[in-house]
């Protein structure tokens, strides 16, 4: 079975430690995490993480299967590339010197729709959004002037399909 | 005034009185019906040992010799008695100390409730004196875990241990307290807990897969069905006779699944296996129809899943999702508890036989019977088996007894010769393996069920690494009936050493010490045995013993357990010898 790459969606209670039980489970199983963000939802107390990991079919319904077994998770789901809009976010810290010395990093910033974040004496920062490729994109251009600092966040992502949970919410009160 | 227990010395409690976390912890477990706890006392517990003092008129506290020894107590008395099984320890190596009986039931599924004792809550983290990061340690092999850091929370998080572990497919939890939330005052108010909100213990019932099942099942010229311990966890022993008969399925069971139909029981075909018997191992992979029932798959099972039940279509009844298409992929999975779902069946099932099919089983059990199990129970050279003794034990408890088996070749040969008319007679060690869990667990199932004879099945090896639990029998007098079965080898090791690494015995050969002195030294009623002749009457006066009673059963040295399937085999390349 081919490896891909798969967004793993979890809805949880907003418990202390449940990072560390999820973790635990790809760590078991010997799989590395790509990426993992944890946020709030848009429900009140739960919790949601973006899990990416690179994976055959069978492997992640099996992690699926884990993750759901935990006793505070509500709904774990896992998305192809193509069934979710994802992105994620970069900061680039560069000196501030290259910004008035060599004018082609203007046109950099202004042909991959990045933003300026603060300008000071010493360096500039850079905050760019957009998907991996992108940012890598952004990157490479650049480096070739120095970059001071380089920071980029997990994969956030919202699915095409409804995930209804809090339907099912309702559904595990009544 | 609210009553909180019903027991003679009334625990009350009035609203707005405030108690201490500790006694909110005793009277939580009260509040559960626990009436038994297993454990071992140490800085960071002492408040709640404080409350026990207090009320062991209605919370006897076991004092082990060890932790470890506390919660095989506990797994011993919940699989026995199907209560949740109470172990507590101090923080830091008290609670280290608990992990393998943790881990053990959870691959069990053992419905546990570990209390662990922690440092102040101003201490986490600090490296302080017995602090180690329980929760940390046991996420990977508990159902569910938390730290308390305030008083007020204990009530709330006791019920939901105790609904946690029970609930759906049972399992281990473990509790954290620090001792300032022991120390800590609240209004103890409980109410037990009958849901959790993200949590599913059992999930929806599919018609649709209920039907589909029935209709392979029906369709089926040769189906065979492998039964595990979800039978008993279920309470479902009644449906599946019913479901098996009308049907007229032989079955198998898994180590685990042992006891939950009578041994001999007309289509009871064995156990399956790595040591289980030969037809049912050899059949799996020509039956056209398998109806995994409670069982999970495990890999002691299945051998090399690559050619497992490959020719049969694969139904799987099971409580936990996460289990289906685990290990083998099925093409019916019926989810839901098994007295339910076995239930919902029976009226879609067609009432058959399949004597053809019962007959193989039959032709396959007289070439085991004659080329292993013969040699075995009928001997003719001077040193005693373990399959004999089991024999020997078989004739006197005539079924009736709990076996407690430790792990090794006795653990094989005691499921391959018990035999069983009751439900919730077989206690081992099986997803885990683990050594020095007969002793302590056969503690725990006699005072699960004191009405009934528990053995022991124990080899020198694993006697030996809980073997201080022999003081927790001197002290509580429980009268459970221990066998060691003497072969001055870790058996299991040494077999293996001998069939695959050139009979290299690489530290398997044992020195021990005399264990009747031992087990005299403890108080404990001792004999030993090392002729034949003497076998029968000996373990005749243990049965007859009020007390507890240890004997020693000297047997070969070097006797093998078979049949075997070796590692990565196919389960129908199964060995005889």
């Amino acid at each position: 079975m081919k490896v891909k790459k798969y967004t793993i969606s979890v809805y949880s209670e907003n418990n202390l430690g449940l990072l560390n039980k999820i973790a635990t489970i790809f760590l078991k199983r010997h799989i590395n995490i790509e990426s993992l963000t944890v946020s709030s939802s848009e429900i009140e107390h739960v919790s949601r993480f973006i899990i990416v990991v690179e994976v055959t079919e069978e492997q992640v319904k099996k992690i699926i299967g884990q993750i759901e077994k935990q006793v505070e998770v509500i709904k774990a789901y896992y998305h192809t590339n193509e069934e979710c809009i994802f992105l994620q976010s970069a900061l680039f810290k560069i000196k501030s010197s290259l910004l008035f010395e060599e004018r082609q990093i203007q046109n950099i910033i202004k042909n991959s729709n990045a933003q300026i974040v603060t300008v000071s004496p010493e360096f500039f920062v850079i905050e760019k959004s957009g998907r991996r490729e992108e940012i890598d994109g952004l990157y490479n251009e650049l480096a070739e002037y120095g970059i001071m600092q380089f920071v980029r966040s997990g994969r956030i992502s919202v699915t095409k399909d409804e995930m209804k949970i809090s339907e099912l919410l309702k559904k595990q009160l009544n | 005034m609210d009553t909180i227990t019903k027991s003679s010395e009334k625990v009350t409690n009035k609203k707005n009185v405030k108690i201490t976390g500790a006694e909110a912890v005793v009277k939580s477990l009260l509040e559960e019906g626990v009436s038994l706890i297993y454990g071992y006392p140490g800085g960071a517990i002492m408040p709640v040992y404080d409350e026990f003092f207090k009320y062991e008129k209605q919370l006897h506290h076991v004092l082990t010799r060890h932790e470890q020894g506390a919660v095989h107590a506990a797994q011993g008395y919940a699989r026995v008695s199907d209560k949740v099984g109470v172990a507590i320890a101090t923080s830091g190596p008290g609670a280290t100390n608990l992990v393998t009986g943790i881990a053990d039931a959870q691959i069990d599924s053992t419905p546990l409730v570990c209390i662990t004792g922690q440092v102040g809550s101003h201490l986490l983290g600090s490296d302080a004196f017995q602090e180690t990061d329980i929760i940390s340690i046991s996420t990977p092999v508990t159902k569910w875990n938390y730290q308390i850091t305030k008083a007020e929370e204990i009530p709330e998080v006791m019920a939901k241990a105790f609904y946690i572990a029970k609930s759906g497919r049972p399992g281990p939890v473990l509790i954290d307290i620090t001792k300032d939330a022991q120390f800590g005052e609240l209004e103890f108010e409980y109410k037990k807990c009958e849901k959790v909100r993200s949590y599913k213990p059992v999930p929806e019932m599919e018609p649709g897969k209920i039907e589909e099942a029935a209709v392979l099942i029906n369709k089926a010229e040769r189906p065979f069905i492998v039964w595990g311990q979800g039978l008993t966890l279920g309470k479902a022993e009644k449906e599946f006779q019913d479901f098996i008969e009308k049907a007229g399925i032989p079955s198998a069971s898994t180590l685990l699944g042992l006891s939950a139909l009578p041994s001999d029981h007309e289509l009871h075909v064995g156990m399956v296996g790595m040591h289980g018997n030969y037809a049912p191992n050899k059949l799996t992979n020509e039956c056209d129809v398998l109806i995994a029932v409670g069982m999970r798959f495990d890999d002691r099972v299945t051998g090399n899943l690559a050619t497992y039940a490959k020719q049969a279509k694969i139904v799987h009844f099971e409580i936990d999702p996460a289990e289906v298409d685990k290990n083998v992929k099925t093409d019916v999975a019926v989810l839901g508890n098994v007295k339910e779902t076995l239930s919902a069946i029976l009226p879609l099932i067609e009432k058959k036989q399949h004597k053809e099919w019962m007959q193989k089983f039959s032709d396959l059990y007289d070439i085991e019977y004659n080329q292993v199990i013969d040699g075995q129970i009928n001997v003719s050279g001077d040193g005693l088996t373990m399959a004999e003794t089991m024999i020997a034990l078989n004739k006197e408890t005539k079924g009736d007894a709990v076996i407690v088996s430790d792990v090794g070749q006795h653990q094989m040969v005691a499921s391959r010769y018990s035999k069983f008319n009751h439900g919730r007679s077989k206690v081992t060690s099986g997803g885990l393996g683990t050594m020095g869990f007969a002793l302590p667990a056969a503690i725990g199932a006699k005072m699960g069920a004191p009405e009934r004879e528990v053995v022991a099945i124990i080899g020198d090896g694993g006697f030996q690494m809980n073997i201080q639990e022999l003081g927790t029998i001197l002290q509580t007098r429980v009268p459970v009936k221990i066998i060691v079965l003497n072969n001055q080898f870790l058996g299991m090791v040494r077999q293996w050493q001998e069939l695959f690494f050139d009979g290299r015995y690489a530290s398997t050969e044992m020195v021990n010490p005399d264990f009747v002195k031992i087990s005299e030294g403890y108080g404990i009623k001792a004999r030993r045995v090392t002729e034949r002749k003497e076998l029968a009457e000996a373990i005749s006066e243990m049965m007859a013993s009020k007390e507890s009673y240890f004997l020693e059963v000297v047997v070969e040295m070097e006797e093998n357990v078979f049949p075997m399937i070796p590692t990565g085999s196919s389960v129908s390349d199964i060995r005889l010898k």
